[in-house]
């Protein structure tokens, strides 16, 4: 096997492409039952070589497989080819896409079984995973920007798949206006990098931030270029101020937010930061405010989702926060919990979209909650799932939030960039080869300037969410799943657990939300078990990606034996994440007169987060009106002011001529009048010169 | 047949082979001569003879598509032309030539105008009923012209196509038009006759220098291109034919004439007219304005990327408040058209190859868009956005076929136009030629022998390196405000189409709309498919330009450095000018040295005159 020439990654990606056209092109006139089947089976395959491809890569030792399929654009020096690597962290992004993906395919099909336009969804899927492929397979940045302006499209399409209502059109057309807006920035952070390194591949880029000569020229555009790049991820991931674009898109159909909005596509952004941990660890005041960034989301988003009765919009709300945490964790250097919780994520988003489907499918469409109630009864699997996949994104111990949600808390309360170490002078050594003294040491460290400030607010901000987290997804679970049915009895006599296609992939995603996060357990566990290497298997398999960073930028402040700390952390959130839910539990099945005297007593609060805070409003009056009235104005001033201009040389021309016309008026005697004028005043001339 | 096609080929390649730019360039104005043989009412035949020309004529530009060769040596000069046919004396006493020659530059433009004129045809069939036989003749009038204006090298040759593009163009306007077809067609007419006067002026200040020069009448290109110019003559002649180009492109401000003449234009007009046409004006300054007149374009270079980014942001939000779908795109264009000056004038190889492949990749996304709006207005016989919406739901084929063209227009990796903005983005942010790294001085200057005190831009004010930081800025901000273009861009383009396509089906008018038709399918295809080809697989086209567009860069460069030379101060002069004016010369140094240390790794397009300096200093 060649490391250099590893072609399944081309399969892998062009498997769903092929689907994707099959379904695009002759889908509408094949048997309507072959397109799930096709897009499916595309998936299957996908999946099956990923699984290869990840195990070659185990099996070879080697740090990255690549494969280059052709040149793509070459101009001067700059070179970008179609190319496509696989190391230990596309390796765990390839199995989620392909493997959630496949389960969510074969959720579709029962899904949007009735509905005509099967073969374009599928076809739309099938491009989505495609697009999504080549964001984490590229080689190099331009291809993750193919993919990533790929997956936006198909993201518009599927949310407006149901174009003939107005509202979902709108839904598509904002999530591609707002991303485009982060792409922006995104665009000119590549300008910034490339402008600096010469070039946009990966492997290039992070082996120039973890030397000290070039990483040092590298240092002066990191800030710059990775706030750029970081304000693209905003639009991408949902984070504020870019996020007005996810709770709409729930428009679309629900196995598309459970793939596009909860576990893939919105996670690109924590994927890309992490792809390029190198650049982004460079830079101290970068991470603070990508941390800040990220605790503010969380904790917004979470607010929000409290009273949201709409129930894919109160799962929509979670996924903001719950991406918001990802960024907690890249902003304090917790790059190895940001991709757990990614992967976590979801598994138990996933399920819980997909579970909220089964609800929906099940309730006629009816998608508010107010009008569920005592559904276990009816739907047993979908309940029991749901559960589960509530427990663990509510950090229940032993479930797969548990585990990176305390890994990402544990990292902003102890994570601390180098250069915010008292004592250490900030020196580009300090950054790539060395290990300054004051850390050297294992103790304690104190820290200085706003950074670690911004870290320890990071990790109050999330702490406080996972409490909300917990509540809000609790009154959610108890409200569609416990009391008396609410609905009308028409609907009632319609309650119907789903078919197998849509439980099987609830089962198998549950589970793995039960088991997902036993990769990852806290240090301070795997300590009392002399540190099995499967118990820290995920941390593992992650370092060599995250090593510079890790070894040389990210430093623990409480020292290298920090277990108690630990502890007490771990221990605080388990205990704010019970809080939570039994806090659910009395406010809306002990007594629920609690939840409304609350909300009557906190009226004014009730409503601002019911209105989201108005942020769409002021969006929509300040860029989307503004835009519209500078347009306006341009127009205006186009046709009187610039044609106008123009116009006026035209006309001077014009009536110079019309005085010229009047000169030529066939007149003899005006002729005779001008040829003795003219005698006269050459004369004149003449006259004068000669005096 | 055959014969005269060998007889002809032995005059203009004395050492053999096709004429293949000859035949593809008259093949055209052959047909267009057998139509006039062709009975008026027999509109049938008018139409499937004219497109069978067309095929014809596209199949033949392949011979030198397939001709050409990409890894040809290159030889000195600006331009290395292939398939040399001629030249051939024409008018001996004026040295006017028959010099046709291609190269990787008008390459692709000769196949975009070969591929888009069976389509424009074929998409008359049933848009035009009256007068096909003089529609016909007009268009295949037009593809001759413009194909002549990408082929010839004389210079004055090219003016002569120049003009018979315009003459057609005027009269498909004016004569099969909208409703205010005749004043949309004068003002067509108006504009770029002003332009191409001037040009013309240019033109033959250029050829009397030559002949002073050499002793030689010719307006052969590397004849006009070997003549020196002072700086002052550069200046206004350069400005004479841009003006002439950016009338043309159009460059704001003088895009007013673009909005109304594809209003008001015909479907097949308005395809041709932002597929080719506009287009010859970019072609134009990279064929002739820049290499004639390097030193003039280096000091207009700012101003033009302003006008260019001014063009980009404010066509686009223009177009965003258009109630007309055709006047939507006509703006767009100028939006687009804005990236590609922007690139070409950063005088880097990505943006040259950026601007290059935006002339492409819009003829052909824009010219499908164009398509579209004539299929609905074919259908409801109005381009008001007001007026439709839902289509989509009665119109599925049409609803994928107008997405995949929106999405290439938008600039959506994977699709065409990505590939040329991207490239002129990236080359205009490393550019370090939109800079005034020389200051306005007060000195004195030998001009053609005589030396004169007066203001004057020069590079060759000793400014050392550290100060063309300044200038990468300025090419990143540059950069950074046409990039917001994208976003408006998007805005525009999908907000158009869901009000056009989706949504409720309010309008009874619109149930009922028939979905594509055989002909129509025939003819969008290729578009499609080629928006989608051109951005998969970008390299197929810019590896034939690349060796061009080097040798062009190149000559940019030393043609810069060499006037530089021949204007360049002496010592004492140098000293003279500092004790004339030292507070200039203390102000400039002050305020232009920040202290920013430059380590770009790539030096490369045009690198700004430090390196004189340097060798100075070397010395």
């Amino acid at each position: 096997m060649n490391i250099n020439d590893f072609n399944t990654l081309g399969l892998i990606v062009l498997i769903p492409l092929i689907g994707g056209i099959i379904n695009g092109v002759f889908g509408s006139k094949l048997p309507k039952s072959w397109a799930p089947k096709i897009g499916s089976a595309a998936l299957a395959l996908s999946f099956f070589f990923a699984l290869q491809s990840v195990h070659a890569l185990y099996t070879s030792k080697a740090e990255r497989l690549t494969y280059v399929a052709y040149k793509w654009i070459y101009a001067g020096s700059m070179g970008i080819d179609i190319a496509f690597m696989i190391d230990h962290l596309s390796a765990i992004m390839v199995l989620i896409v392909t493997g959630v993906g496949f389960l969510i395919h074969l959720y579709s099909a029962g899904y949007m079984h009735d509905d005509p336009g099967e073969w374009k969804f599928f076809s739309y899927l099938n491009f989505f995973i495609f697009a999504m492929l080549l964001l984490i397979l590229g080689k190099n940045m331009i291809v993750t920007f193919i993919g990533w302006e790929g997956v936006g499209a198909c993201s518009y399409l599927l949310i407006g798949f149901w174009f003939t209502d107005d509202e979902k059109a709108k839904a598509g057309q904002k999530a591609f206006i707002v991303n485009r807006v982060g792409d922006f920035a995104f665009i000119l952070g590549l300008f910034l990098l490339f402008w600096e390194t010469g070039t946009f591949d990966y492997v290039e880029i992070a082996h120039m931030a973890s030397s000290t000569t070039s990483a040092l020229a590298l240092h002066g555009v990191a800030t710059a270029a990775v706030i750029l790049i970081f304000i693209g991820c905003t639009g991408k991931s949902a984070q504020i101020p870019l996020y007005t674009w996810l709770p709409d898109a729930m428009a679309g159909p629900t196995p598309v937010s459970a793939l596009i909005h909860a576990a893939t596509m919105v996670t690109s952004g924590v994927y890309l930061l992490a792809r390029l941990n190198g650049v982004v660890t460079l830079s101290p005041v970068a991470m603070g405010v990508i941390a800040l960034v990220g605790a503010c989301t969380a904790f917004f988003a979470a607010t929000i989702a409290l009273v949201q009765t709409d129930i894919k919009k109160v799962l929509a709300y979670s996924t903001v926060s719950q991406l918001g945490y990802m960024f907690i964790a890249i902003g304090v250097g917790s790059f190895t919990g940001a991709i757990f919780h990614l992967m976590t994520h979801a598994f138990f988003k996933a399920c819980l979209f997909l579970g909220s489907g089964s609800v929906i499918h099940s309730m006629g469409g009816e998608q508010e909650i107010t009008k569920m109630g005592g559904l276990r009864k009816f739907m047993p699997i979908t309940h029991i799932t749901f559960a589960i996949s509530c427990l663990a994104i509510s950090g229940f111990p032993l479930l797969a939030g548990f585990f990176s949600k305390d890994l990402i808390l544990w990292g902003a309360l102890s994570n601390t960039h180098v250069f915010a170490v008292e004592g250490v002078t900030p020196k580009m050594i300090f950054l790539t080869e060395m290990v300054a003294a004051p850390v050297q040491s294992g103790a304690a460290l104190t820290t200085q300037g706003w950074v670690p400030i911004a870290f320890i607010i990071a990790f109050a901000l999330g702490l406080i969410t996972a409490g909300l987290t917990a509540f809000y997804m609790f009154r959610l679970y108890f409200m569609t799943f416990w009391g008396e049915f609410r609905g009308d009895e028409e609907t009632k006599s319609h309650l119907h657990e789903s078919p197998i296609s849509m439980t099987l992939p609830l089962v198998v995603l549950a589970g793995l939300a039960l088991i997902g996060g036993w990769g990852g357990w806290p240090h301070f566990i795997s300590h009392w078990f002399h540190d099995p290497h499967w118990m820290l298997g995920f941390e593992h398999w992650l370092a060599p990606v995250f090593e510079t960073s890790d070894k040389f930028r990210i430093v623990n402040r409480f020292g290298s034996h920090a277990a108690t700390q630990e502890t007490i952390a771990t221990g605080v959130s388990v205990l704010v994440g019970l809080a939570g839910i039994s806090a659910a539990y009395f406010a809306y099945v002990v007594n629920p007169n609690i939840a409304r005297r609350v909300k009557q007593r906190f009226g004014t609060v009730h409503r601002t987060l019911m209105a989201k805070y108005k942020v769409d409003e002021f969006y929509d009056f300040l860029f989307v009106s503004g835009s519209i009235l500078v347009g306006k104005i341009a127009y205006v001033f186009d046709q009187f002011v610039v044609d106008n201009a123009v116009n006026f040389v035209g006309r001077v021309g014009e009536s110079i001529g019309r005085v010229l016309r009047n000169l030529q008026s066939g007149n003899v005697q005006r002729y005779a009048t001008y040829i003795i004028l003219a005698v006269v005043l050459c004369l004149i001339a003449i006259g004068s010169v000669n005096v | 047949m055959f014969n005269s096609i060998s007889l002809l080929a032995a005059t203009l390649m004395p050492s053999g082979g096709v004429p293949w730019l000859t035949m593809v360039t008259f093949f055209p104005l052959l047909g267009a001569l057998a139509l006039t043989f062709v009975p008026k009412l027999q509109s049938g035949v008018h139409r499937n003879l004219a497109l069978v020309i067309s095929l014809i004529t596209a199949a033949l530009s392949l011979g030198i598509l397939l001709n050409f060769d990409a890894t040809a040596p290159l030889t000195e000069g600006a331009f290395t032309f292939q398939l040399q046919e001629g030249p051939v004396p024409w008018v001996k006493s004026l040295g006017i030539h028959y010099s046709l020659a291609i190269d990787g530059i008008s390459l692709w433009l000769v196949i975009l105008t070969t591929f888009l004129m069976p389509i424009a045809i074929l998409s008359t069939y049933s848009a035009v009923k009256k007068n096909v036989k003089e529609y016909m003749i007009l268009l295949l009038l037009l593809e001759a012209g413009m194909l002549g204006a990408l082929v010839s090298n004389d210079v004055f040759l090219f003016y002569i196509f120049w003009e018979v593009m315009l003459i057609p163009m005027y009269l498909i306007i004016g004569v099969f038009g909208g409703e205010d077809r005749v004043k949309a067609a004068v003002k067509f007419f108006i504009y770029t006759m002003v332009g191409s006067l001037l040009m013309l002026i240019a033109i033959l200040y250029v050829y009397f220098k030559v002949h002073t020069q050499t002793g030689v009448y010719s307006f052969l290109l590397q004849d006009m291109l070997s003549v020196q110019l002072s700086p002052t003559e550069q200046l206004w002649l350069c400005g004479a034919f841009l003006l002439a180009f950016a009338i043309k492109v159009p460059l704001f401000p003088f895009h007013t004439w673009l909005p109304l003449a594809h209003v008001q234009a015909p479907t097949a007009g308005s395809v041709i007219l932002a597929g080719v046409l506009l287009k010859m004006g970019t072609y134009g300054m990279v064929r002739f304005a820049f290499p004639m007149f390097p030193n003039a374009v280096k000091i207009f270079a700012p101003f033009i990327a302003t006008l260019a980014v001014i063009g980009i942001v404010y066509a686009a939000l223009v177009a965003m408040v258009q109630d007309d779908v055709k006047k939507l795109v006509a703006y767009s264009s100028v939006s687009h058209l804005g990236f590609c000056v922007l690139g070409l004038i950063a005088m880097t190889p990505q943006g040259l190859a950026g601007g290059m492949y935006i002339m492409l990749a819009h003829g052909v996304a824009t010219g499908g868009l164009f398509l579209c709006v004539g299929i609905l207005y074919e259908r409801r016989h109005t381009k008001k956005i007001a007026a439709f919406g839902g289509v989509a739901k009665s119109m599925p084929v049409f609803a994928a076929m107008f997405m995949i063209i929106i999405f290439a227009s938008v600039g959506l990796p994977g699709l065409n136009g990505f590939v040329g903005e991207f490239l002129a983005l990236v080359g205009t942010a490393k550019s370090q030629f939109l800079w005034h790294d020389a200051p306005i001085v007060f000195s004195l200057v030998d001009v053609d022998g005589v030396q004169a005190w007066g203001f004057h831009m020069t590079d060759t004010f000793p400014l050392d390196t550290k100060i063309q930081a300044g200038g990468e800025f300025t090419a990143y901000i540059f950069a950074s405000i046409a990039t917001l273009g994208v976003i408006f861009a998007a805005g525009y383009l999908l907000w158009m189409y869901r009000r056009v396509m989706f949504g409720p089906l309010k309008l009874d008018a619109n149930k009922n709309l028939k979905d594509l038709n055989g002909r129509e399918i025939v003819y969008l295809t290729p578009i499609v498919l080629m928006c989608i080809f051109m951005g998969v697989f970008p390299q197929f086209f810019l590896g034939r330009m690349e060796p061009s567009l080097n040798q062009f860069l190149g000559y940019m460069q030393s043609k810069t450095q060499n006037s530089i030379a021949k204007i360049q101060l002496t010592e004492e002069e140098l000293t003279a000018a500092k004790d004339a004016n030292p507070e200039h010369f203390k102000t400039y140094r002050e305020v232009r040295m920040p202290n920013v240390v430059v380590a770009s790794p790539v030096k490369e397009g045009w690198v700004p005159k430090g390196k004189l300096v340097d060798q100075k200093g070397d010395k």
